[in-house]
């Protein structure tokens, strides 16, 4: 069963039509890359799973997005709220706030009030394990995450972002401020974290849609061109704008 | 001519400009500190007025001034940084919050004896509160507020909207978002204006003239419906009102409200240092 189902999902920015009729089924534990040109409407689907285009002015959408079966594009702020405890979210931008270390990770814990006090240490623990960083900054949890390397700042994202729990993480290109050595770990990072998580990752990076990604989604002008597994996208796409678009025709 | 001449002489002209800027007010310092600080003793700040003003010390004035600007403060600051919230946070940009945007951008440039006549119409006749602490603190809270609003929504909007953005993507409401992850990182800023704007209550004169300011009083005041000496007030009077009063305690009771507002001014310079060293993102 699909873990997110959009139905003729389609959205405006006031008369701008930026998603038409996407259809697209998302599996469990898998990782879902995002391809296609800038503009193309990939960050904005991307956006959708977590109702982020609320924040936008003049944003309506059309159709439905299931997520465990629920339509999410309906309901109140307290359902926005689990909503966003369910689907985190990590930004192209390494974006920390400038406060320690450990107070960037319970942050989201404390807007839920999901820990005791007494549970953050642990959480704040596990959190930067599951990052890879938890013996590199042991001893320097209460220090600026703003002196970290842009690296490490964007794994402490990914920490702070899983450190509530979710079942997804969105991820907007999360390697372009990075250099290539950082991008292969962070890459590596992403598949250790899919056996815990459903992870949706918008890149204009092919090969890193290629390397990473259990399933690639292509989109141009607003419309899902093909959706399949990124083996078969890549090797014998149907379509013919997404071969010309793999093979650096255009884009 | 060669353009490194031509660029030697444009410098010239810039670095002549910014001197005459600086001339007046060191200018007036050197005449304020020459004259004035032999006269300032422990006696003359901490005693009142003798002898039809003409000796003793002006410690009701530098009280009065201190009560009114920390009351002016407790209205003005509150109202003016929520008023910034809501303008930089929740108001949509509409016919409306452009009105008041504007508003507040004039109200800035209204000369204070305007104020003045405010407060005495308003809180003196009108509400009733005579010439009294509360209704200068008031007028000067309100001269003050135009300051303090744009001061903040300036602190708020430098705050990335990234951080808005991933408070929001962690589930936090708005509110939550201003209180956590907004607002922390604009106080500095915020009091930078604020402690600015009471610089400015400290040393204006026509706010006070119709809504507090006595001219002499033997106590100081023991409520906020008392009128109270100040500062300004009382240098405008010992310099015209009353002959015979000795040059020296004019110039120091200059030099008393010069150091008031300047300390108040420094103190606002290393609050804003200590934040940009601190601000990295």
């Amino acid at each position: 069963m699909a873990k997110i189902l959009t139905k003729n999902l389609n959205l405006w920015y006031g008369t701008f039509q930026a998603l038409i009729n996407v259809n697209m089924a998302v599996q469990e534990k898998r990782i879902t890359a995002i391809i296609g040109p800038s503009g193309c409407g990939k960050s904005t689907l991307l956006r959708v799973f977590n109702r982020m285009n609320d924040l936008i002015e003049g944003v309506r959408t059309k159709g439905k997005v299931e997520i465990d079966n629920q339509n999410i594009l309906e309901g109140d702020f307290s359902e926005l709220v689990q909503l966003r405890k369910k689907v985190g979210m990590v930004f192209q931008r390494p974006n920390p706030f400038p406060l320690s270390i450990y107070e960037n990770i319970i942050f989201g814990l404390k807007v839920h009030h999901l820990a005791k006090k007494e549970e953050f240490d642990r959480i704040v623990e596990r959190a930067l394990e599951s990052v890879l960083l938890w013996d590199d900054l042991k001893d320097k949890l209460h220090s600026n995450a703003l002196r970290l390397s842009l690296e490490q700042r964007q794994r402490l994202c990914i920490a702070r972002a899983i450190a509530v729990a979710p079942d997804i993480v969105l991820m907007d290109e999360p390697c372009s401020a990075l250099d290539p050595q950082s991008t292969a770990r962070i890459e590596e990072l992403m598949r250790e974290l899919k056996k815990d998580y459903t992870i949706i990752i918008v890149t204009h990076n092919m090969q890193q849609a290629a390397r990473v990604s259990d399933d690639t989604g292509f989109m141009l002008l607003g419309e899902l061109v093909e959706f399949d597994n990124t083996d078969k996208i890549f090797t014998r796409p149907q379509d013919k704008r997404t071969e010309d678009y793999i093979t650096g025709r255009y884009g | 001519m060669k353009t490194t001449t031509k660029q030697k002489i444009a410098f010239a002209i810039l670095f002549l400009c910014t001197v005459i800027v600086v001339l007046p007010v060191l200018f007036v310092l050197a005449v304020v500190i020459k004259n004035g600080w032999p006269a300032i003793n422990w006696e003359f700040l901490t005693t009142m007025p003798r002898n039809n003003m003409k000796a003793g010390g002006i410690y009701p004035a530098i009280m009065g001034t201190i009560y009114l600007v920390s009351l002016s403060t407790l209205f003005s600051l509150p109202i003016g940084l929520f008023a910034a919230i809501y303008l930089n946070e929740y108001a949509e940009e509409n016919m409306l919050t452009r009105l008041i945007r504007l508003a507040i951008v004039n109200l800035a440039g209204v000369s204070s004896v305007v104020y003045g006549l405010f407060g005495l119409v308003m809180f003196v006749t009108f509400l009733k509160f005579g010439v009294s602490i509360l209704s200068g603190a008031l007028t000067l809270a309100i001269m003050n507020l135009p300051v303090i609003i744009t001061a903040s929504v300036e602190a708020l909007a430098s705050v990335p909207y990234s951080f808005r953005e991933v408070s929001r993507s962690l589930g936090a409401s708005r509110w939550q978002t201003i209180r956590h992850s907004v607002l922390p990182f604009a106080i500095p800023g915020i009091l930078t204006g604020a402690i600015l704007s009471l610089a400015r209550a400290a040393g204006e004169t026509a706010p006070i003239l119709f809504t507090v300011a006595a001219f002499y009083l033997p106590n100081l005041p023991h409520s906020v419906f008392d009128q109270a000496m100040a500062l300004p007030y009382h240098l405008y009077i010992i310099s015209t009102q009353i002959p015979g009063i000795p040059q020296q305690m004019r110039y120091a009771t200059a030099l008393v409200l010069v150091g008031i507002v300047f300390s108040m001014n420094i103190f606002a310079v290393i609050i804003r240092s200590k934040f940009r060293k601190k601000k990295k993102w």
